[in-house]
């Protein structure tokens, strides 16, 4: 076989950071306060926002890179790893959070795209990136710029978990097709998935991405935490599911705790209890598509 | 040989696989009454803050703190060093208190000042992953420094406790692996 993909050392170090939030659970905080009560339940990042999805979609209008000064005092405040998102090609709000220090970058649907063509080519970068993507085509287009970590998109600010495990199952399935296809197979799926054919052919081997699989969009409970991970997702975000609910810090150390506990039932039966309402939930099927954000991104 | 790995989040699985390579049976721990089932015990990589809120319930550090105190191998990479050692700074935290050293937190900087670097192992170069890492601060009378990289201790050992402020996981290099598993054996020689 002809030569497979391979890492240069500052990928490594990029996707190193991804592995030690393997199992962890990732939140929205859109304050210091917020920033707290995350890293007070045990969540090993913060995403730092300035406004959660649900609120970018209730508000319309350009959702941009946060305020600079909510992130920085997001980043004295706590002292686990701080992210913060970008527009889809936005290469110079990239810039400026890589500046400030950030410790991970979103190029991120929910932000409304900079660019209807171009992602930002994130291997140029020193800080790492994660990118959203819905079937494993996209996954490996993202790593090929140079993401370090693949989520799923699925639907976020909807607190519907359905989008998320469409693309959970849409990124596993096709890598566990491409592992028993031959070489030649793999070669016309690289095509049909529009994917770089030695990045196919490093999962046909190997049987995941060689970076972490994450899932977001729509997880509201530890249920639905544990249930991306069973369908093979290795840490969560969860964004408007737990600042949108009733008891956030609750919630988020029961999310922290279903993350780690995720294929023991009787766990999630306590983690699942007391927690009040989730936040309110929308229904995808009654949504236009213009309304949905998992469609951008190329 | 079970090698236990404390498998709360974080990046147990490259531990489970460099534990695999070297021919021993990697499990993952997830209770404190898994404790009972293993021979030496890895805490791994991930974020320090996280593990604590789950070793604070249903006495699990205490369960933990008991077996190492009763000589069962332990070593423990990045955030497993922080929570293993019994001074925290920057800021303070809680911690296991089995290894007598003071550690730092995220004492290079943030994830712009991760690094790989060639240090020294028992001698002999190795390469070593730093993500976020912490330092060895003050180190008590019994701990031997067993690395060093960029002149600072940077692997440390005080007799079944061992400590590495990067990740041997993440390479390929057996050998910090090794140094727990032969722990293992001579501890069942003795015992």
């Amino acid at each position: 076989m002809s030569e497979t993909w391979q890492m240069n050392e500052s990928f490594r170090l990029k996707v190193g950071l991804a592995e030690m939030l393997k199992g962890g659970v990732i939140m929205d905080v859109t304050n210091v306060e917020q920033a707290r009560i995350a890293e007070d339940a045990g969540a090993v990042a913060v995403m730092a926002l300035e406004r959660v999805p649900s609120d970018i979609r209730k508000e319309g209008g350009v959702a941009r890179m946060a305020n600079i000064a909510i992130i920085k005092a997001i980043q004295e405040q706590v002292t686990i790893p701080v992210m913060a998102k970008v527009r889809i090609g936005h290469f110079v709000e990239a810039q400026v959070l890589e500046a400030l220090a950030v410790d991970f970058i979103d190029e991120s649907e929910v932000l409304t795209p900079a660019d209807e063509e171009h992602h930002v080519m994130k291997s140029d970068f020193k800080v790492p990136f994660v990118c959203g993507a819905r079937n494993l085509g996209e996954a490996l287009r993202r790593i090929s710029e140079g993401a370090a970590m693949i989520r799923t998109k699925g639907e976020a600010g909807s607190g519907n978990v359905v989008e998320a495990v469409r693309h959970i199952r849409a990124i596993v399935g096709e890598m566990r097709a491409l592992t028993v296809m031959r070489p030649e197979e793999a070669a016309v799926e690289a095509k049909r998935l529009n994917a770089p054919l030695d990045l196919v052919r490093w999962v046909a081997e190997h049987g995941h991405l060689p970076v972490p699989n994450f899932s977001a969009g729509g997880i509201a409970t530890p249920a639905d935490a544990a249930l991306v991970m069973q369908l093979g997702a290795e840490a969560v975000f969860v964004g408007s599911g737990i600042f949108k609910s009733a008891d956030p810090a609750e919630r988020a150390r029961a999310i922290v705790r279903a993350a780690t506990h995720y294929n023991e039932p009787e766990v999630l039966l306590e983690c699942s209890q007391g927690l009040g309402e989730a936040m309110p939930g929308l229904d995808i099927a009654k949504m236009k598509d213009e309304e949905k954000m998992a469609a951008r991104g190329w | 040989m079970n090698v236990g790995i404390l498998a709360l989040q974080g990046d147990y699985e490259a531990h489970a696989q460099a534990l695999t390579r070297l021919g021993a049976t990697p499990a993952l721990v997830k209770h404190a009454r898994q404790l009972d089932e293993i021979d030496g015990l890895v805490i791994p990589g991930g974020e320090s803050t996280t593990f604590l809120k789950f070793l604070e319930r249903d006495g699990f550090s205490a369960a933990i703190t008991r077996a190492v105190q009763s000589g069962l191998p332990v070593l423990g990479t990045c955030a497993g060093a922080i929570l293993l050692a019994k001074r925290v700074e920057n800021p303070a935290q809680a911690s296991l208190g089995l290894l007598d050293a003071t550690v730092r937190r995220n004492a290079y900087g943030r994830q712009v000042d991760s690094f790989i670097d060639t240090g020294d192992f028992q001698g002999q170069p190795m390469e070593m992953v730093f993500i976020r890492a912490p330092q060895f601060g003050s180190l008590g009378d019994g701990v031997e420094v067993l690395g060093t990289c960029r002149e600072r201790p940077v692997f440390v050992r005080q007799k079944n406790v061992m400590a590495g402020a990067f990740h041997p996981e993440l390479g390929r290099d057996g050998r910090v692996h090794q140094l727990l598993l032969d722990a293992i054996r001579e501890r069942r020689k003795n015992g």
